[in-house]
């Protein structure tokens, strides 16, 4: 089912955490709500599922409006970060929860509801623990219940609100491959929120880039990764390395760099800011096109990737990633100068 | 020189062990254990049929019927009215709030006798709360009533004060969740809440029911002390002391506290299950 958003705003007292945001989902899609805290990405999710209620806005599922509707007849499954067990139950009634709740008249017999949670705890792997207690679980396990548990009522939409939150590294691995392909097998329309941009790129279908409550961007993993719309965007999404200048009668003076730009060929100078990532940017002994001096000041060896840090004329860290085998053909030593050629450079005037 | 294995294993990054369990064993023997023992050496010198004569008299029966009763009584009238103070407590900000939240500390720190002797002027029949019940035909104050309204006074705040924390720390989002599963308001609070407060709610009720056995002053004076009538068991252990009968007075006070021992020993058990549900998050 599709999910599409209007005009949601949404304020607590003077802080405005969701500011005139629009989207939509197309049925059977995985996307990701990614932001730093505070961007509005949890409260547009739980926006969605009727756990809030929206100041202005819309929500429309399936093209019909949802809007008033209570969060117990949205057909929403929703996951909360920390899980949210019901702590004196089993892991069995905890996924059996949604059925047995269910008006006499829709409840299912006890026989249907024992092969439906079987099939669940069987589809997130957890069928051997359906007699344990949460306290008895682990984090990925509890949260792995929480998702079957969601699963049950047979959600049109399923809502992840930071599933991968709480999770040491190597679980939140594991888990959002595990995510992916679920979801491939299933798929259910789903909408999670997470502040981890690998996550996002890693798991879902598209991505919407959220900042002060607006949205950013748009777009597939790999659109927001190589075809930022904003400087936000471009620095929120990896490592990047910021040059402050202007552009005027097509060039960009930024810091040490000077390019062309073709795009403002007016003489009236207008800030800008420069992005170049640190695996755009090369190294050599002599000149080679625009580019600047630098003093390389550290080396991270470890890793497929070398990870070099430099110093321009003016003392501003410039990082650079190197393949070994460039570093190998180059081999650097610190407090080495050498010349710094970007390959590209994002530009965004103000 | 090597140290013995045994020895090692004890040794832990906390020092004092051995120094601190000394003095909770010794403390604990002085002030609970000396007293209690002695109770049990004095009442044995009534012999069998002499412990059960002075704890089996009809006067002395009638005073466990009153105490129990009315301890139970008052203990779920706690339980419900408790458990709506905390809820109201925790989960509503209003003016107020806190004066309320200090209130309810009150009948702790408040001497019985003093809540004992403005009860009775309350609850008597030209009192302020006595004068309109008796118009309605109830007679609170000298009866079983006025018993069972001292020991609510005194129960309350264990009911409060073990409820709240378990109730302050219950997530929201449990609640959410059952919602977003579908489930209406009351079956939110039925199948979720409640259960989850259970354990701790019951232990609130059997501290205020434990407290209440062993209650003296703030009943003295409302109950009226009519013998077979409102009499409780602790006035009868000092009106047998002002007897000079002590093994008779140890005899009752040896059944009073088997009672309270097995209700504090089932308490116990009952924390012992809540803690390891409320281990979950």
């Amino acid at each position: 089912m599709s999910i599409e958003v209007r005009n949601i705003t949404k304020s607590f007292g003077s802080f405005t955490a969701v500011n005139d945001v629009s989207l939509t989902v197309p049925t059977g899609e995985l996307v990701a709500l990614l932001g730093p805290s505070g961007s509005g990405k949890t409260s547009l999710l739980r926006i969605i599922a009727g756990l809030e209620k929206a100041d202005r806005g819309q929500v429309l599922f399936e093209g019909e409006d949802a809007t008033a509707r209570d969060v117990r007849h949205r057909g929403v499954g929703f996951v909360f970060q920390h899980y949210a067990l019901f702590r004196h139950m089993t892991v069995f009634e905890n996924v059996a929860f949604g059925l047995r709740v269910r008006p006499r008249a829709r409840r299912p017999a006890e026989s249907v509801v024992r092969t439906k949670v079987t099939d669940l705890l069987k589809l997130v792997q957890l069928d051997w623990l359906a007699d344990r207690y949460p306290s008895q679980l682990s984090g990925g396990q509890r949260q792995r219940v929480a998702l079957a548990r969601a699963l049950a009522v047979e959600p049109r939409v399923l809502l992840l609100d930071e599933p991968f939150g709480s999770l040491d590294a190597k679980v939140r691995q594991e888990l959002r491959r595990w995510l992916r392909r679920l979801h491939d097998e299933i798929r259910v329309t789903s909408v999670f929120v997470t502040h981890d941009q690998e996550e996002a790129l890693e798991v879902s279908d598209r991505v919407v880039v959220m900042n002060q409550g607006r949205v950013e961007q748009i777009g597939t993993p790999a659109d927001v990764f190589e075809r930022p719309a904003t400087p936000f965007v471009m620095g929120f999404l990896g490592n990047v390395n910021m040059f402050h200048g202007r552009v005027e009668g097509g060039r960009a003076h930024l810091g040490p760099l000077s390019v062309d730009y073709p795009e403002h060929a007016d003489l009236s100078p207008r800030d800008a800011q420069g992005f170049a990532r640190p695996y755009e940017l090369d190294l050599a002994r002599e000149e080679a096109g625009p580019g600047f001096w630098a003093t390389l000041r550290h080396v991270n060896p470890a890793g497929a990737i070398v990870k070099l840090e430099l110093e321009d004329g003016e003392k501003r860290l410039v990082q650079v990633e190197a393949t070994r085998e460039q570093f190998e053909a180059l081999k650097p030593a610190a407090g080495e100068r050498l010349y710094v050629t970007p390959r590209q450079v994002r530009i965004f005037v103000a | 020189m090597p140290v013995p294995d045994r020895f090692r294993k004890t040794h832990s990054v906390l020092p004092g062990f051995g120094l601190a369990l000394g003095v909770s064993v010794l403390s604990l023997s002085l002030i609970v254990l000396l007293p209690l023992s002695t109770l049990f050496w004095k009442s044995s010198g009534l012999g069998w049929s002499g412990f059960w004569q002075a704890v089996s008299a009809p006067r002395v029966v009638a005073s466990y019927k009153l105490t129990f009763g009315a301890a139970l009584a008052a203990a779920i009238v706690n339980g419900v009215f408790g458990f709506i103070v905390t809820w109201v407590l925790v989960r509503y900000r209003f003016p107020g709030r806190r004066l309320v939240d200090a209130l309810v500390d009150f009948p702790f720190a408040l001497p019985t006798a003093v809540a004992g002797i403005t009860l009775t002027t309350l609850y008597a029949p030209n009192g302020w709360l006595g004068e309109p019940l008796a118009r309605l035909g109830v007679k609170a104050a000298f009866t079983p009533l006025g018993v069972t309204i001292a020991l609510t006074f005194i129960g309350l705040p264990f009911v409060v004060r073990t409820l709240q924390p378990v109730l302050e720390s219950l997530d929201p989002e449990v609640e959410e969740a059952a919602a977003s599963l579908g489930a209406s308001r009351l079956q939110t609070i039925a199948r979720v809440v409640l259960p989850a407060l259970f354990p701790a709610w019951l232990t609130g009720v059997a501290l205020a029911f434990a407290r209440a056995l062993g209650e003296y002053g703030s009943v003295v004076f409302i109950a009226g002390n009519m013998p077979m009538k409102t009499e409780i068991t602790p006035l009868l252990i000092i009106t047998k002391l002002e007897q000079y009968d002590y093994a008779g007075a140890t005899a009752i006070a040896v059944v009073t506290l088997v009672a309270s021992f097995s209700m504090l020993l089932a308490i116990n058990r009952l924390q012992t299950w809540s803690a390891r549900l409320g281990a979950a998050e």
